[in-house]
This record gives structure tokens, sequence and C-alpha cells, in this order.
């Protein structure tokens, strides 16, 4: 069974998500929602890769349950350039990239999940379906927030 | 009663009464210079402006002016009475600070012109930049203290005209979270309550509503019901000590920002015990399994932890709701400018529908709006929505708005939901709004983060017009000012919290040349050529009246129907409750009866959206979670505060209002008995912070948060220990400077933060951490008023009264 690697490749994809859309928030720091919204759902990420490391125990692969890099000195001075560039056209361009890199991560993400929990079904793991039947929602609210926020960003960026 | 100080007795004489009976009448009124009724010439009809309750009164005029004003008997709001705003605030529009001129910018300063100079410049700037960068340059930023002929005219001008999307009004402040929760839950604007709720209620929960202050008539009811037989329990959630707290059967004052924690761990225990109406929740809602399972991670224990709220007081006021009978639930800023704001105020929606009480007397929601029109503004399409609760993202609506307007449907934009003015000012900054239309607010008083509002308004790049009746801070910042009439000048309806809608007349000529707003409105859509897509003029009217019929037919069929209305049916009797249709002529006291909703994915106003990250939901989510238009039981997990405190910045800071102000002082600072009432900004502490640093009441203290500081003398009060608290309402036009702080800051919202709720996109004024210290000692107390939320711990201060000069009178029984 290779369910141990299908958890592992997941724990990766969480933890990176979450570092991108912790970086999409340092980049935007003069878009105060996207700033907010950012952090707030990358914590989601972050607990998965906490659930993922604790369940990933009992498959034989031994996970970090720690989320990887809180924001140092390197996304201070980000956020600090962010602020400077909040009189200038060009954030909003560059927040549409971002944007766009995010709602792809969140679908990997997905994607990853649903790999998941098809191999726990098969297997008939409850518990570790239970997990993806849980943390999944999360992943696809990420995605729709990406994509509402590229729709409602998009005409003022690219029109005016 | 007689003749009675309402400065220092701001709910006047009590005239007690019981469940299910009639509010009795008490007429107040107040005229200026011991003038008599006898003196006055004539009585016209209106309803106050200065606060959201929508009080039926006739303006008393001598010689052309105004003279003071009654209450009327015969109108179901107040049944007569008036708060102490209405009573004196009228005295504003006789102020000779009025603006009555217009003003425009040459060299830097504002100086005096005339109207077609001032209206030349605003429609040329309009039309240069539609030209040159498109409708996506242009913003409008309106208000709740318009009428609802102005907000409609102003929509079809911003949406249908000149084709932008960036239209808000200061709304946003004070009630889009009321609008999201309603549209959360019963994907319709409209409010599911009456005040006439009050009478039969058994229990009514106010969650971060200080109606004392807020609404002081409709408290009144309140204390009403509470001096008579079989009183309902009250319930009330906020951290300060508030005279809804002192008059409540439990009070929960949970730490500021853990609204959500704490209704969830209310609805924790109302669906664990089994307080619901099953068949009720079985025939007309969705998403109870949701909801159930979201809150069985929130037990009362927790809650207690992070809200600092004891265990047992939340059990037992659950205890209270789950056996109500009657449950009225009302919700104001407290829930709508914290963290986490609509989902804190759609769990209060939640409650009263799973306990099946709706739609019927004494069970009721009101989310509340803080500004006397604010429903209009909602209700019109001046603020974020489209005209009469339409659809944004359903094509079918914006083909029938087209249909009304006469446009071609691309005209109207609806790419995404009309911009809010948060991200309007985000596009101010990077540059790409242009020209700023602002009519009747003050945003550079009542927006966040001060410092970084007055650097946007103030660049060069960017076009700003005013349109006001006194020189604000932000008019100050103007390219061009606009002098406007204001209410008892200029004729238009609005509309309540209840939905009662009021005809308020003209009762005297503006003075000077300035001109009513509608009037400024039609001249701008004119100067612009505004027309329609057989080359007609685009706005069809040229007075009140005729935008009212404009607006009878835009609202036919929808949930705010004014379709049965009319100028005449308003004229001499009372306020009326829509809808009023050809089937409902004298209009509708209750909505939602039977569990019969609006939410019928072909007819609701909204699909919802995420509660934590604000995305919408399309067409197809929504069709597929409510395809029969029940009721959406939603629930978000608690998020914490995004500002937390620290070593460096350990208060939490809150700002509000008082009951002797309104917004930012324009008016009723030029209200002698008002102003006398709370004539300087003051900061709140508990008695046990104080202690703590060895402070006393009138010490004067610096507040700092990252963003700014603010000065003001220390009432000790009984708010939550850890909490500050500062009224909102003192800016700097009565100071040297005018627009700006010259040292002695004394603006809330120098300190407050840029950050909003991602579904209601309303700021939060009531989440930042604070730093505080003293500057000096204390030569006297604080001049708080002690009447209200700020009443001192300390039996030494003087208590607040208004004096001979405040004499109302007040006349019992039938008149």
């Amino acid at each position: 069974m290779k369910l141990g690697l299908a958890i592992e490749e997941l724990h990766r994809s969480e933890n990176h998500l979450a570092r991108v859309l912790l970086a999409v928030s340092d980049r935007h720091k003069a878009d105060h929602e996207v700033f907010y919204v950012a952090r707030d759902i990358a914590g989601w990420s972050q607990r998965h890769v906490t659930e993922l490391a604790r369940i990933g125990a009992d498959f034989g692969v031994d996970l970090d349950p720690e989320p990887e890099g809180e924001p140092g000195i390197l996304e201070r001075i980000q956020q600090a350039t962010s602020d400077l560039l909040g009189r200038r056209p060009e954030p909003g361009l560059l927040l549409l990239a971002d944007l766009r890199h995010v709602h792809r991560e969140a679908a990997g993400v997905s994607l990853d999940w649903e790999l998941l929990a098809q191999a726990a079904q098969g297997a008939r793991k409850r518990e570790l379906l239970a997990l993806a039947e849980r943390c999944h929602p999360d992943t696809l609210r990420q995605m729709r927030w990406a994509n509402a926020k590229l729709k409602e960003s998009a005409t003022q960026a690219l029109v005016s | 009663m007689g003749r009675i100080d309402r400065i220092g007795e701001p709910w006047g004489t009590r005239t007690p009464y019981g469940p299910g009976e009639t509010w009795p009448t008490r007429v107040d009124s107040f005229l200026a210079d011991g003038l008599t009724e006898d003196d006055v010439d004539r009585w016209v009809q209106s309803a106050t402006i200065l606060h959201s309750n929508g009080d039926g009164l006739d303006i008393a005029v001598k010689d052309d002016r105004i003279v003071g004003v009654r209450g009327r008997a015969v109108d179901r709001v107040n049944h007569g009475r008036l708060g102490p705003k209405d009573l004196y605030g009228w005295q504003a529009n006789n102020s000779p600070h009025r603006l009555t001129r217009p003003l425009i910018r040459r060299d830097g300063e504002l100086v005096e012109t005339d109207w077609d100079t001032a209206m030349d410049a605003v429609a040329g700037r309009c039309r240069e930049l539609l030209d040159e960068r498109g409708p996506s340059s242009i913003a409008f930023y309106t208000t709740g203290q318009l009428f609802l002929e102005e907000y409609y005219t102003l929509g079809l001008i911003a949406h249908g005209g000149i084709g932008t999307n960036h239209v808000d009004g200061n709304t946003r402040l004070c009630t889009a979270t009321a609008a999201a929760a309603l549209k959360e839950t019963f994907a319709s604007d409209g409010q599911p309550g009456s005040y006439t709720d009050i009478d039969s209620a058994d229990v009514i929960c106010l969650y971060g509503h200080n109606m004392a202050e807020t609404q002081t008539v409709l408290w009144s009811r309140v204390l009403d019901r509470l001096a008579g037989p079989n009183p309902p329990q009250v319930i009330c959630v906020d951290p300060r000590e508030t005279p809804v707290a002192r008059a409540a059967t439990v009070h929960l004052a949970p730490r500021p920002g853990t609204n959500v924690m704490l209704m969830n761990a209310l609805l924790h225990e109302i669906i664990g015990n089994g307080w619901v109406d099953s068949e009720y929740v079985e025939a007309h809602t969705v998403g109870f399994e949701e909801l159930a399972k979201r809150v069985q991670d929130y037990p009362p224990e927790v809650a207690a932890e992070v809200c600092d709220v004891p265990a047992e007081d939340i059990r037992r006021a659950a205890r209270i709701i789950g056996h109500a009978q009657r449950l009225l639930s009302t919700v104001l800023q407290g829930f709508y400018q914290s963290h986490q704001a609509t989902a804190a105020a759609v769990q209060v929606n939640n409650v009263n529908v799973v306990r099946g009480m709706l739609g019927r007397p004494g069970c009721g929601i009101l989310q509340m709006n803080g500004q006397p029109t604010a429903q209009n503004t909602r209700e019109a399409g001046a603020d974020g929505d489209l005209p009469a609760f339409r659809n944004w993202s359903n094509d079918s609506h914006i083909q029938d708005l087209a249909k009304v307007w006469n446009v071609d449907p691309m005209d109207i934009p609806h790419y995404s939901p009309p911009t809010h003015i948060m991200q309007q000012l985000r596009y101010i900054e990077e540059g790409s709004i242009r020209f700023f239309y602002v009519t009747a607010t003050n945003p550079a008083v009542s927006l966040p983060e001060l410092a970084r509002i007055r650097s946007l308004l103030s660049q060069d790049r960017l076009f700003l017009v005013v349109q006001d009746i006194f020189l604000s801070e932000t008019a100050q910042l103007a390219d061009v000012v606009l002098p406007a009439a204001t209410w008892g000048e200029k004729t238009g309806t609005f509309t309540n919290v209840d939905r009662t809608v009021h005809l308020s007349e003209k009762a005297v000529d503006p003075p000077g040349e300035a001109r009513p707003d509608l009037d400024i409105l039609i001249d701008f859509a004119r100067r612009l050529d505004l027309r329609d897509k057989d080359g007609a003029p685009l706005v069809k009217w040229s007075d009140p009246e005729g935008a009212f019929e404009g607006w009878k037919q835009c609202s036919k069929g929808r949930p705010c129907d004014y379709s049965g209305l009319s100028y005449d049916k308003l004229r001499g009797g009372s306020g009326i409750q829509w809808p009023v249709t050809e089937e409902h002529p004298d209009g509708t006291e209750h909505i939602y009866v039977d569990g019969q909703f609006w939410a019928q994915p072909d007819y609701c106003e909204s699909y919802g959206r995420d509660l934590v990250t604000g995305a919408p939901l399309d067409e197809t989510e929504y069709r597929a979670l409510n395809p029969t238009g029940r009721a959406v039981l939603k629930a978000a997990e608690y998020l914490p505060p995004h500002e937390l405190v620290g070593e460096d910045f350990p208060f939490q800071l809150i700002t509000g209002r008082t009951l002797y102000h309104f917004h930012t002082r324009t008016k009723t600072a030029r209200a002698p008995q008002l102003q006398a009432a709370a004539p300087e900004v003051w900061v709140e502490m508990s008695a046990s912070d104080a202690a703590d640093h060895g402070w006393a009441e009138g010490d004067l203290l610096e507040v700092r948060t990252p963003r700014g500081r603010v000065e003001a003398k220390v009432r000790v009060s009984g708010i939550r220990p850890g909490v500050l608290f500062l009224p909102f309402h003192y800016g700097y036009w009565d100071q040297p400077a005018g627009h700006e702080p010259d040292g002695h800051d004394r603006a809330a919202n120098e300190l407050t933060l840029t950050d909003w709720d991602a579904c209601s996109k309303q700021p939060i004024f009531k989440t930042a951490a604070a730093a505080v210290t003293r500057l000096a000692a204390g030569d006297g107390p604080s001049l708080a008023p002690t009447t209200t939320g700020s009443r001192p711990v300390s039996a030494d201060v003087p208590p607040t009264r208004g004096g001979d000069d405040a004499l109302a009178l007040e006349q019992g029984g039938a008149r």
C-alpha cells in the first residue's frame, strides 16, 4: 500500500500552499483584505499539515507536525515594500498573477485530497477518510477565494 | 407629565404597559425661545433624522424659520415620543455656519463661486476622465442621511448613466453587516421584525446593541414594558456597562473580537439541549446538520476561556433564550464593527430560525441600522447593491433593471459586486480612481486610520467633490464644495429599520443658494448629457415625487415593494411598512410569515458568500444548496482577531457613540443642549485598570496604537477590564487646524486599523490593540455624560443636566 506516500505528498503540498498564501499576503500588505484573508486561510493549510503528520504515524511516515516557516525578516521587508508601492498601479497586475498562482496550487492540493480520499475508501481506512472529508472542503474554499478575488480585481486592474 | 429636562432624562417619563397591550401615547415637544404651540404658524410633517429609529414628528415653523418639533401621536413607531437628539438637534439647521454658496479651489484655497462655475467644473472633470480613462475612474460615496429619491437618482446616474461599478455609502460603516447577515440567512435584505414585537416579546436579546443610546425612543418602549406587568427578560451582550446592561437579566461582557465564539457557544447549548423547533427547521430551512456539527466544538467552557465570560452565565442566557415563547433579537455595532462581523450576526439569525421565532407578533429579528435613511441607501442601489434588492449575479435581474431604466444591460456594470468604500480607497491610492464624489458624509473623520485617509484624499491627481451642509473636515480637502439643503428644507421619503416609510415635507427654504441634493444630482446628469438608449434624458424626473413614482415602478414585484404607496397616502397619518402592494395596501407588519421567504434562486437578492473568505457563491452552488428558497443556516469557525494585544499594546480599544451626538457632530455640536451634554472627547477605562496604574477620574491620558495617538481625559466607568472605549464623534472642524490634528489629536479613528469583514466589507472599529500613558493628573472629572454607558463609578462626578434650556414638554393621553 502506498497510502503513506500519498499522505507525505499532501503534507508537502499543504505546507507549500500555506507558504504561498503567506507570501501573497506579504506582497500585498496595501491590499488589506488580501493581506488578512490570505493569512487566515493559510491557517487552514497549516492545520491540515499538523493533522496529516499525526495520522501519518499510523501509516509509517514520520512527518513534522509544525508547519514550515513563520514570516521572518525577508517577509517584513516585503510588507514594507508593498506599502511603499501602494501609490503605484503595478501591484494590481501582480495581484492577478499571484491569485492565479494560489488557485493553481490549491487545485493541486485539492486533487491530492481526492486521491487520498479515494485510496482511504478503497483501503477502508475510516479515520483517514474522515480526515479527507473534513479538510478537503477548506481547500475548495481556498480555491474559490482565489477565483472570486481574481474576478473581482481583474476589471479595475486591466481596464483602468 | 409636564416640562422635563430631556438631557438629564433622555428616555423621559415612564408609561408602563403589559404584554400584548398597546404602547401608551406620550407626545414630546420642544419649542425655542419660550414659544408655545399658539405661536407656531404651521406644523409640517416629517420624521426624525439623527438616528435610525424613524420617529414621526411635525416641524414647527414661525416666520419661515424652524422653531421646534413635536412627536406625532398617530405614528406607529413612536406614539408621539421623541429623543434628545430630535428635540434639540433641529437647531443646527439655523446655524450661521451653513454653507450658502458653492466653493471652488483656486490657487490652493477654497473660494466662493456661482453654481454654473461649480457644476461645470464637476461635470467637466467627470467627462474628461470618462473620455480619457473610462467609467472605472469615477466613484461615488454617499450616506445614510439623504432621501430615497436622491439615492435612487444617484444609483441611476452612476450605474445606468456613467456605467461605473464604484458606488457605496457610509452605510458600509453602520449597516453593511445587517444587510449581509440577512442576505446570508434569507438570501435577501429585508427586516424580519417589527418594532411592535417589543409589545409582546417575553425575551429580548440585544447583541452589541446599546439601544438606550442609539435608538432612545425604542428603548423607552422596552423600559415601559420593563415597568409594566409581566415584563420581558432582557439579555445584553456588550463589553461596556451600558444602560441596557444595567436593565438586563443576564449581561454577557465578552472580550472584544470574540463574538463568534460566544454565539457558537449559545447555539451549542440551544441545539444540545434540544430547544429547537424541529418541525419548523425540517419544513423551512437548509443546513441544520452543518450548523449542529459546527457548534459542537464550542461548549460554554471553551467560550468562557476565550471570551472571559463565566460559563454559567452563557448557560443561563441560553436557557432563557431556549425557553422563550416570543423571542425578539436585535443586533448593532458591537457585532457589526467587530471581528467576524457577518458570522456573528448570522448566528443571531440562526437562534431565531432554529427556535422558529419569526413572522408573528413578538418573534422577530432587528438587524439594526445606524442612520436614519440607511435602509434606503441599501434599497435604492446607492451602496454596493442594485436597486430593489436585485441580484447583481443574476442576468435576468440586470435585464429587468435595464428595461426599467431603458438602457442596454451591458451598460450596467455587473461583472462583480459594486465596489465597497474600502476598496474604492485602495483604487484612489493606486491612482485608478481619479474622481470621487462624496455626498453628505465625512470620511476624513469617520473612516479608519485617518492619517491614511487624509493623505489619500489630498492627492493632486484626485478630483474631490463634496456635497454637504457644513464645511466638514472632508469638505476642507475638496476641489469643489456644493452647498446642500437638508431635512426640513426639501421633500422626500425615508424608511427605518422596521420597514416604515415616512414622508418628510419641506418646511422652509434652504439658506442662501443651497439646493436640495436631488436638484444638484439632476443638474449633474443634465450637464453630463446622460441619455437612455432612445436618446431621451436618462433621469426622467425633475422633482421628488417624480423620482418616487420612478422608484415605485422599479421596486414593483421586488421584496421592498413600494408600488402601493404614494405621497398622498403618506400624508397626514402614520408611517407605513413596506411591502405595500395592491393586496396589502396598508403595508405589512411581519414578513416571513409561515416560513415563506424571498430566497428562491430566481428571485433572491444574493446567493450568499463564504463567511470567512467572503467569496460569493455562484448560481449553480446556490441552486444545489437551496433549490426551494428556504432559510439557510450557516456558521463559521471562530478565528482570533487580526490585531492582538501584547506587551507594547496591552489594551483592546473599541470605538463607539454617545446618546447626545450623531456621526461627526456636524449637526449635534451645533445644538447647544447636545454639545453641552458631551462637549469633548473622553476615554473609558475600568476601575481595576485605573487602580493598577494609580490613575483617577479626569486624568489626561494618551492612547496610542501603531497608527496614531489621541489625548483624552479618562472616565472611570463600568467597562470590562483590559478594554478602552473612545467615542468616534470628535474631529477637528471646531478646532484651530480645521481638518487635521494640531498636536492635540482627538479623533478616535486616528487609532483604528484598516481591516474589514471579508463578507460584509464593514470596517472593524472595535478590535485594535492600544497602549495608554498618563500625560497629566486631572483638574476635575472628565466631561463625559453620566446618564449613559459612560456613567462614572465614582459618585463625585456632577450629573449631566440640561437645565432650563433643555426643558421639553411631555403630554400624556390621546391627542
